[in-house]
């Protein structure tokens, strides 16, 4: 099965949500590098709202990661509970 | 941000809503008639309401988000300009990167927009309609960032004072320029295919994740800012990529053969364009994040193939190219950067040999390659800079008919033998630098005989300074070329070693950490 994976910039705002993918992500690779984290994850990646939300303590869209995301492979779904990366749609 | 958003409305309801339910039926005029590109490509559509859009982004919260990272962006750039910055990065020879980057990147990024602009009307379906929409307007935004961002460069150092002219000109900056204008006159189904399946989805990623990254591990934080600002808009890009070929693939299978071309084609072009990120990479970053080869693996035969096989399933094959950029990921970078020393003259940058130390870098990134064919070549070249006899070439190099680059590359099992093809068309010569160059010209040659070749134009005399007069006694063709191009001799190109720039660079760093 091949990875899809995700950038963001790093800083402040991506951590949490870093946080929430490699806790929900069994498999989930992180791989940090100057100015940016990328996570790899086998087949499916899933991030969650609920997941986010409870790291940062308030109300969280999933779409305020635009301003931070820097590139993604896979199949993108998005709704308002999730943001799901997988290698087949 | 959104801390008290109260959704009264799902994001597919919303986004049916104030999108796809925008789209109507013409029935004054009837819906060929309205959108009449859509067919003389060959492209089958039977169905645009099956189109799936990846992101559900509506156009109130498109500018919500965008205005938020211009907000971002414009912070850092003015503090980083009200800082000095540019006295930060790791050494000056790195600002040369920046000035290829603003000759040939803001251009491309103009074109992207006209391009997606057209398709933004020409798409007959309204979910791929408002992603196009949206990328015209992203794309703009880079051009105007890029060229915001390194105004501040230009106040400080030499080469970036005319780079849209340089654009239309200079001999090297015709191998961006012609990519992206052979991509805009396309139809619109090769158009997208060609910029947003082909580069943004399959190459961009080593384009900007490297690259900037870079730029961030060299202390640039203003090439850093426009270039993760641009790349937050192309998750969205790459994904409208993604989804334009399925959906094509998924709406008759007629259409596969057509798409398996142009895939072929403009993979081939980009990979061909990419030679000089290759070179920045492993010769221009003074502190380097990762190799060429590196890169390529990661981006490319990883990710790229993780694609491909994706695809298959639709009949799509990998390109043909693949084996041979497989054996060349070990060559190009060093025989771009050996092209660019040896035309030091006629650059709008300035050109160096790696040091020892970089060298052995080099080495250990391409044990195979490296220290048997490149390393002899620069110790030469050191040696007759010692003596005084740094090597200029003074001729002008043949160029690709189709991809522009000069004839650099060599063949994919030999690499002590240029790779050079040639054929006839309708009485006259065509050169190309590969097979596959020569496959595209075959396949358009009314295309391709109208390419505009630096090289072949300065030989007609095309390309003399106005007003020249190349009969006069004493007249200089260089000199004349380079005025034609806006090139300042001796302080535009030649080598960092003894320039302005490097002088100004390191009196300013001076007094910046002295008192
Ligand atoms: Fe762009
Ligand atoms: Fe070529």
């Amino acid at each position: 099965m091949s990875n899809v994976f995700i950038a963001l910039q790093a800083n402040e705002d991506s951590r949490p949500i870093v946080d929430a993918i490699l806790a929900d992500n069994p498999g989930a690779v992180l791989n940090e590098q100057p100015a940016m984290v990328k996570i790899d994850v086998p087949g499916r990646m899933t991030i969650r709202r609920s997941s986010v939300e409870a790291r940062i303590g308030r109300e969280f869209d999933l779409q305020e990661m635009q301003v931070n995301l820097i590139s993604l492979s896979g199949h993108v779904d998005e709704t308002d509970e999730e943001f799901t990366l997988s290698c087949e749609r | 941000m959104d801390m008290n958003a109260k959704k009264k409305l799902g994001l597919k309801e919303k986004y049916a809503l104030m999108t796809r339910n925008l789209g109507w039926e013409t029935t004054y005029e009837p819906m060929d008639k309205v959108f009449p590109q859509m067919d003389y490509e060959g492209i089958r559509i039977h169905d645009w309401d099956k189109w799936e859009d990846p992101f559900r982004l509506t156009m109130d919260a498109y500018w919500k988000y965008q205005a938020e990272k211009e907000k971002k962006l414009y912070a850092i750039i003015d503090a980083y300009a009200q800082n000095n910055g540019h006295l930060n990065v790791t050494d000056a020879r790195y600002i040369n990167a920046l000035k290829i980057f603003l000759s040939a990147v803001p251009s491309l990024e103009y074109n992207a927009h006209r391009g997606f602009a057209r398709l933004g009307r020409e798409m007959r379906g309204v979910g791929p309609q408002v992603a196009c929409q949206m990328q015209a307007i992203d794309e703009i935004r880079h051009a105007q960032t890029q060229i915001h961002s390194l105004s501040n460069y230009n106040k400080f150092y030499n080469g970036f004072h005319d780079w849209k002219h340089m654009n239309d000109r200079v001999w090297y900056l015709s191998v961006p320029k012609s990519f992206f204008e052979d991509a805009c006159t396309c139809g619109p189904f090769e158009f997208i295919i060609a910029i947003g399946f082909s580069f943004e989805y399959v190459l961009t990623n080593l384009v900007f994740m490297p690259f900037i990254s870079g730029a961030a591990y060299n202390g640039d934080l203003g090439a850093m800012t426009f270039g993760f600002s641009a790349q937050s808009d192309e998750a969205r890009h790459m994904t409208l990529g993604l989804e334009v070929i399925k959906f094509m693939l998924e709406q008759d299978p007629a259409n596969l053969p057509i798409i398996q071309r142009w895939i072929d084609k403009w993979t081939w072009r980009g990979v061909r364009l990419l030679t000089i990120v290759a070179m920045l990479m492993d010769y221009m970053l003074p502190k380097r994040v990762m190799s060429w080869k590196e890169a390529w693996e990661v981006y490319f035969e990883e990710n790229g193939m993780a694609l491909f096989n994706d695809l298959a399933r639709y009949g799509i094959k990998v390109p043909d190219c693949a084996a041979l950029i497989k054996k060349e990921k070990d060559h190009i970078s060093h025989q771009a950067w050996n092209a660019f020393y040896t035309a030091g003259m006629i650059t709008n940058f300035h050109t160096w040999l790696p040091s020892e130390d970089e060298m052995n870098w080099l080495s250990s990134k391409y044990p195979d390659s490296f220290d048997k064919y490149y390393r002899p070549r620069f110790e030469y070249y050191r040696q007759r800079e010692k003596e005084g006899k740094r090597f200029y070439n003074k001729t002008l190099p043949m160029l690709c008919q189709v991809c522009q680059i000069p004839m650099l590359f060599t063949e994919g099992d030999d690499p002590t033998l240029i790779s050079y093809r040639q054929i006839e068309h309708k009485g006259d010569k065509y050169h190309f630098c590969s097979d596959h160059c020569q496959h595209i010209f075959e396949h358009e040659p009314e295309k391709y005989v109208e390419a505009w070749l630096p090289a072949h134009q300065i030989y007609q005399g095309n390309c003399f300074a106005e007003g020249a007069d190349p009969t006069a006694p004493g007249f200089d063709p260089l000199k004349s070329v380079l005025d034609y191009w806006h090139l300042d001799f001796g302080r535009d190109n030649l080598d960092f070693e003894g320039s302005e720039d490097q002088k100004n660079f390191a009196a300013w760093r001076q007094q910046a950490t002295t008192n």
